[in-house]
């Protein structure tokens, strides 16, 4: 078990050290919204953030791995900017974490 | 407070006449709970031959997906005071040039929101802080911030932009290192903060060959001041060198990787079409050599260290830049961007330039990108990669 969790729904969701959800399958809206307000977004998720997310959640079932930012710039018509607009603490951190993904891995 | 632990293997890392980062961390733990874990898990490290950081993490400030790093131990329990223990990236100044004042500053906000330890500088080039929770790090970038001071790049961005002293200390310098890095820092604030690449690109300027910030090794672009007019000599000079003793024939004109030169005695002679510019010839006589009048810069493309693929050195690209004034420095933006349109649309995720280069081949990427091939596009002086060549081909033409 998980010493990070977020309970919705009286379920207990198991995160890891950076908040992402550990297991992609017990993702649902009302997880995204949760997890947006400590992402920096206030209110409720709008529909520019469902496209990001709904593409994200998409690539990723499909293959796995989250998609490269370029690539979702260009799928979802939003550029680098909007997206930090959307989603402040930027596509990794903050995008793919209300999508329900795991943590990205990248070198730093 | 509680005793510092026991660190056999480490204590001997102070040993010597040198400086010790063991003796600095030791000091920082009299004060910080943070620096005594530290000590206590890089002895154990030390001791099981393994490291003790979890791999990866994703932390940051609002509004930058780079330049701060993850770090968490992977044993909390026993060394909580580095449960969280991230480091950031500061973006320092060209040529590394301080006010006392700017680094009390840093040191100050350091000792209050982190551990107070500093790396001056990582091999980026940046000032490395290391060392604090995640509540932390937006206090810090405010703090930081408020005392003129930002963060730099990590992950898949341009990384923080780095250059020698160049002309503020060195006649030696061929171009303003200084003012090319913080034009392509400033320009570049979106591609530095919110990475987009396949993976980092960095850009390392050095004002002459002898590139003291090894930019040739270190930097995806590097930008490595040159010229192309003649040596200049001071026959009086190099005389005087020869008088107080220095062996021209053995120890500047028996290294010449070019072996242009003759030194009769009386008189050097350089056959300056065959100088490779390698900077030992003024490196042994600064007094009496110094790189030409007509000065400018060499753009070479594609170093890395071993990670995907092995080790790679960059390889000319333009063998010749004036970066004098605005238009030049346009016409190295243009090209710039080009680069990173081509990697960006066909590179794969974690493939820097220098391996797409090595993957598409040397001749599309250059139609990709726009440029000519020339023959200057080499990866050492005086050879060329593309053709074959026999030694002896050239006597038969010759007959």
């Amino acid at each position: 078990m998980s010493e990070f969790t977020m309970e919705i729904d009286g379920v207990s969701l198991p995160l890891d050290e950076d908040g992402f959800l550990q297991e992609p399958d017990l993702w649902n809206e009302k997880v995204a919204q949760a997890f947006a307000a400590p992402e920096g977004i206030e209110g409720e998720l709008t529909e520019e953030h469902w496209n990001v997310i709904n593409y994200l959640r998409e690539y990723y079932l499909k293959n796995q791995i989250a998609p490269m930012i370029r690539r979702l710039c260009k799928e979802t018509g939003c550029n680098i900017k909007k997206i930090y607009e959307l989603f402040p603490s930027g596509p990794a951190k903050g995008a793919c974490k209300l999508a329900g993904l795991p943590k990205p891995t990248g070198c730093v | 407070m509680a005793e510092l632990p026991a660190t056999p293997l480490l204590d001997d890392l102070e040993k010597g006449p040198w400086p010790s980062f063991v003796t600095e961390i030791k000091n920082a733990a009299l004060h910080k709970d943070s620096c005594k874990d530290l000590l206590g898990q890089l002895e154990r490290s030390y001791r099981e031959k393994i490291g003790h950081w979890k791999h990866g993490g994703i932390v940051g400030v609002l509004g930058y997906g780079g330049g701060v790093i993850g770090r968490y131990s992977d044993l909390p329990k026993e060394f909580p005071g580095i449960a969280h223990f991230h480091t950031l990236r500061i973006n320092q100044p060209s040529g590394w040039f301080y006010t006392s004042k700017a680094l009390r500053d840093i040191c100050d906000l350091w000792e209050e929101h982190g551990s107070g330890l500093t790396n001056m500088h990582g091999s980026t080039g940046d000032i490395i802080l290391l060392g604090t929770t995640t509540d932390e790090l937006e206090p810090t970038f405010k703090a930081l911030t408020d005392v003129g001071f930002d963060i730099g790049g990590s992950g898949s961005d341009v990384r923080t932009p780095s250059c020698c002293v160049g002309p503020a200390r060195c006649e030696w310098a061929c171009y303003d290192t200084l003012k090319v890095c913080y034009q392509l820092t400033m320009d570049y604030q979106d591609e530095i903060h919110r990475p987009m690449f396949p993976y980092k690109f960095k850009f390392k300027m050095s004002g002459c060959p002898n590139d003291c910030v090894a930019s040739i090794a270190r930097s995806d672009m590097s930008i490595i001041g040159t010229w192309r007019d003649d040596i200049q000599q001071d026959d009086a000079a190099v005389k005087e060198y020869a008088d107080k003793g220095l062996n021209i024939q053995r120890d500047v004109v028996g290294n010449c990787p070019g072996q242009c030169m003759e030194w009769d005695g009386e008189k050097l002679t350089i056959d300056n079409d065959l100088c490779r510019r390698c900077m030992h010839c003024i490196n042994a006589m600064p007094k009496a050599l110094a790189p030409g009048k007509d000065r400018g810069a060499t753009i070479l493309l594609g170093s890395k260290a071993p990670i995907v693929e092995g080790a790679l050195l960059s390889s000319v690209l333009i063998p010749f830049l004036k970066i004098d004034n605005e238009e030049d420095f346009k016409d190295l933006q243009a090209l710039v961007e080009e680069i990173w349109e081509v990697w960006g649309e066909e590179g794969k995720n974690r493939e820097r330039v220098g391996e797409f280069i090595q993957r598409v081949g040397m001749a599309n990427f250059l139609e990709a990108i726009g440029l000519e091939p020339v023959a200057e596009m080499v990866a050492h002086p005086r050879e060329n990669p593309y053709v074959f060549y026999n030694q002896g081909d050239d006597e038969e033409e010759d007959k």
